[in-house]
């Protein structure tokens, strides 16, 4: 076999690990999906009337809306929130495993070594896909409904699993950073912060100048506006091609600077 | 690796932390298919030369070969030649038993047929079988090691680092371990380890080096380090005061416990002197007769001048 394929099966090995650690340890799981969800719930219910109320009209109608519409447009906010959620597990598994004694047994082993983190974000991605399927099915619960058509869904869900790709690798990286689990759970915490100061939850023309600004620039907001038009059928325009480019360069940035905190030698 | 040159070879290695100097010029040769042992006590270390020689640690000075492979310039190929069972468990313990095997057996790159084969070998041989399907997390301390050392030996390398093998396993599990090396090494592996007992090097290594202040102290076989230790003695617990003063009077050089009733004789193990003190004895005045041999305690008195700080609390079982 050549080293590429080695690379292929070994990551295909610590995916497996690291199935079997999320299948060994349910509560996690459980705690990151609740979260989102918690924020949907709290969003729909508590504030729904009113900031249904205060949102310009949807596309197929004449302005005026309600409860139902708000719920429409948070369901995208949460999705994000949703991936960001595993993220952010993610970083707290990574740091975990690093205090483990079978880290050093795999710096001592002939395989390909990036492989212990692909495993990982392998891992996060299918996690992703179990939160995300069980969050949206809840906003169904709640009278979330959509038009689009299934090519478009398929876009939604390729646009969630790119950015939980990304945010993934960016978490794994945080993950090894951190000196402890303490500060692995905490400093991904920006990437829950991130979508309430964006489009996601409500519509940016509504902030007050200086967050308008930084919401109408920042990442997330490409990202939640294009999931949003997927899954309610309007045009995406280039909001999809900058989350993409977002997307992208988060990946890259995160592969390459968990390769390097990963590979180093302890040489101090 | 060709057939000439050793699984080891080091020199002149260093390593230290900040300005604190944990190794400061070892020399090391261990010829293919021979045990070497490195003994030492707490902190002279151990396992700082097994992590540097496994490639997990980057070493100071030096020139450093394992398996005729430079470790700073060709890790990988190193890796490839070695399995390692470190200090510290290295077992994945949300994995049951079976699993981490399977785990080894596929980074190994053992085909499926293979892989579930030798899993099951090793199962058995490791006295696992039962523990088997149970998470490695609720396994008692030995069966953690033996899954660690079966995690490493399940790829068959041919040079194999073992830091402090032993350390928390009972007299039986000792033996077992022991005996499992003498099959590897009649196998023709090649085996490193580390040890704080005498009696471990003795029973396993063609060599032994002893580890102080960052240097060889003493290098030799086991034997020929006893010699240079006159730490051996002969202890015997007398039934009456009477007795105990009696013998202790033919006995100049022993020490004496009188609360105890013991004598302590010193020996330096050969039969002549053994049977200089058992000829002065009467039978129904001894409660009880020991023979030990040097310790590394001894063996440290006579190598450096000074006491090691062994634990006392995990001496050697007799
Ligand atoms: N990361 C580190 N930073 C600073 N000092 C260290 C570090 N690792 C080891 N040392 C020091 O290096 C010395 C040798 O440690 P090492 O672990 O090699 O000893 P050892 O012979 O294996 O001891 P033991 O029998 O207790 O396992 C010790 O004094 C230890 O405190
Ligand atoms: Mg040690």
């Amino acid at each position: 076999m050549s080293t590429a394929a080695y690379t292929v099966r070994d990551s295909a090995t610590m995916l497996r690990r690291n199935l079997l650690h999320i299948r060994r340890y349910p509560s996690l799981s459980i705690m990151l999906v609740a979260q989102p969800i918690l924020f949907l719930v709290l969003f729909v219910y508590v504030f729904g009337g009113t900031l249904g109320a205060g949102l310009p009209g949807l596309p197929g109608e004449a302005g005026g809306s309600d409860r139902g519409d708000y719920l429409v447009f948070l369901t995208p906010g949460i999705l994000f929130m949703t991936v960001a959620s595993v993220a952010l597990g993610t970083a707290i598994s990574t740091a975990t495993d690093m205090t483990t004694g079978i880290i050093a047994r795999f710096r001592t082993m002939d395989i390909a070594r990036v492989s212990v983190l692909t495993g990982h974000v392998l891992g996060a991605v299918i996690r992703t896909g179990f939160a995300v399927t069980i969050v949206t099915g809840f906003a169904f619960l709640l009278g979330f409904r959509s038009d689009a058509g299934p090519l478009r869904w398929l876009g939604a869900i390729g646009l969630l699993v790119l950015i939980a790709f990304s945010l993934t690798w960016l978490t794994v990286g945080l993950g090894l950073a951190a000196d402890s689990v303490e500060t692995a759970s905490n400093t991904p915490l920006f990437l829950v912060i991130l979508p309430i100061l964006s489009s996601g939850f409500v519509p940016t023309d509504a902030m007050p100048a200086g967050l308008r600004q930084f919401a109408q620039h920042q990442p997330v907001t490409p990202m939640i506006d294009s999931l949003r038009a997927l899954v309610t059928g309007a045009p995406t325009g280039s909001d999809l091609w900058l989350a993409i480019g977002w997307c992208a360069l988060i990946a890259l940035l995160g592969y390459l600077w968990s390769r390097r905190l990963f590979l180093r030698v302890p040489a101090t | 690796m060709t057939t000439t040159s050793p699984a080891i070879e080091v020199s002149g290695l260093t390593r230290s932390y900040g300005d604190h100097t944990v190794l400061d010029g070892v020399d090391l040769t261990v010829p293919e298919g021979t045990v070497y042992a490195l003994l030492g006590p707490n902190g002279a270390g151990k396992t700082t030369i097994v992590n540097i020689l496994s490639t997990l640690l980057a070493p100071g000075d030096g020139e450093i070969r394992v398996a005729g492979f430079d470790v700073r310039r060709e890790p990988a190929e190193v890796r490839a030649a070695i399995g390692v069972t470190g200090q510290f468990s290295a077992i994945d313990e949300l994995l049951t038993g079976a699993e981490n095997l399977r785990l080894m057996a596929d980074l190994a790159h053992l085909d499926r047929a293979r892989a579930t084969a030798a899993v099951t070998l090793m199962l058995a041989r490791f006295d696992l079988a039962r523990a088997a399907d149970r998470r490695a997390q609720t396994y008692s301390g030995g069966e953690k090691r033996r899954l660690d050392l079966a995690m490493t030996l399940i790829a068959r390398p041919r040079l194999i680092f073992l830091d402090e093998p032993t350390a928390g396993l009972d007299p039986r599990s000792r033996r077992d371990l022991w005996a499992i090396v003498r099959e590897l090494v009649s196998d023709g592996v090649t085996v490193l380890l580390t040890t704080q007992y005498l009696e471990e090097a003795d029973q396993l290594a063609d060599r032994v080096g002893v580890l102080d202040g960052g240097r060889l102290v003493a290098e030799g076989t086991a034997a020929q380090l006893k010699r240079r230790v006159p730490g051996g003695h002969v202890s015997v617990q007398f039934i009456d005061a009477a007795g105990l003063a009696a013998t202790a009077a033919a006995h100049p050089e022993a020490t004496v416990d009188a609360e105890a009733l013991t004598l302590q004789v010193p020996s330096d193990g050969s039969i002549a002197g053994l049977r200089r003190v058992l000829d002065g004895l009467d039978d129904d005045g001894v409660a009880a007769l020991t023979v030990s041999s040097a310790d590394l305690d001894d063996v440290f008195l006579a190598l450096t001048g000074r006491t090691a700080e062994a634990p006392a609390a995990e001496g050697i079982p007799a």
